[in-house]
């Protein structure tokens, strides 16, 4: 099959989404911080949503080991998780515009997540989470930031909920599933999580952004 | 009243620091929320909970 044109592709988004929604994710740009089980879910949903702009950052590459729970393949195995992520975000939306990091995130090069509107939190560390959380609520006040926390183990899906903290911080998970308890994060649990983490940046630009 | 994650405390006049070592928080993975702003890190020491209060300890667990 012939690629379909950049037009064509986003005719269709529009005919799905409805054009004033389109518009407004078109506009956004977000920010995903660390690409592992919540990362490339979250990436990958909001690549299907026809997000304008993408900030992608992990220094990490794919090791067989996160198969179980992280969407790459077993060809991006050795990868740098942000060139695999390109790889998997042009197999599906082929025009999107996709910049990437390869590096850690500190305090010293967060300026990095300057152009985002949203940046969500995907990192699996707690202190991470808590240091990404912190420095951008402080340098960025106007941006927003949706973080996760706790998707770890087998408890009920219905666990995993979305919470509004202020009107620029959303924390998604169940709040205490903790990895070292638990031992494992599960594909699904990841999944689940992410998707809070994903419809809630759907829900902030649709609800807050201009069209 | 000085209400910490829906719970009526009685931790008016600490301090954020004073009240996380109180209640084993680790420092390091916490982000605070009082009155609908996220308190900077630096200033945990200087801000002190008062009465009519309303606060938020997000105390982050691992995986992702």
């Amino acid at each position: 099959m012939n690629l379909p044109t950049e037009k064509e592709m986003y005719a269709a988004l529009e005919k799905r989404h409805g054009a004033s929604i389109q518009k407004k994710l078109s506009n956004a740009s977000v920010a995903v911080c660390g690409l592992g089980g919540l990362g490339s879910n979250i990436t990958i949903s909001l690549a299907r949503l026809g997000i304008g702009k993408l900030i992608l950052v992990d220094f990490d590459k794919v090791d067989l080991a996160n198969l179980n729970r992280q969407q790459y393949a077993v060809k991006h195995i050795g990868m740098n998780k942000t060139d695999a992520m390109y790889d998997i975000i042009k197999s599906i939306m082929p025009y999107a515009n996709v910049e990437l990091h390869n590096k850690k995130i500190t305090k010293d090069n967060i300026n990095i997540l300057s152009q985002a509107d949203i940046i969500c939190e995907a990192f699996d560390d707690a202190q991470s989470k808590a240091m990404l959380v912190n420095y951008a609520a402080e340098l960025f006040p106007q941006k927003y930031i949706v973080c996760a926390s706790g998707m770890a183990g087998i408890g009920c899906a219905n666990n995993i909920i979305t919470r509004k903290i202020t009107e620029h911080l959303f924390v998604c998970g169940d709040g205490k599933s903790d990895i070292a308890e638990k031992g494992s994060v599960f594909s699904t649990g990841a999944m689940l999580c992410a998707a809070h983490q994903a419809h809630t940046v759907l829900r902030i630009i649709t609800e807050n952004f201009d069209a | 009243m000085l209400i910490i994650n829906g719970n009526n405390c009685d931790a008016i006049g600490m301090t954020i620091s004073e009240y996380l070592t109180k209640e084993n928080y680790d420092e390091k993975r916490v982000a605070v929320e009082r009155n609908g702003e996220i308190i900077p890190k630096p200033q945990y020491s200087a801000v002190i909970l008062n009465d009519g209060d309303t606060v938020e300890v997000i105390s982050f667990v691992g995986g992702g």
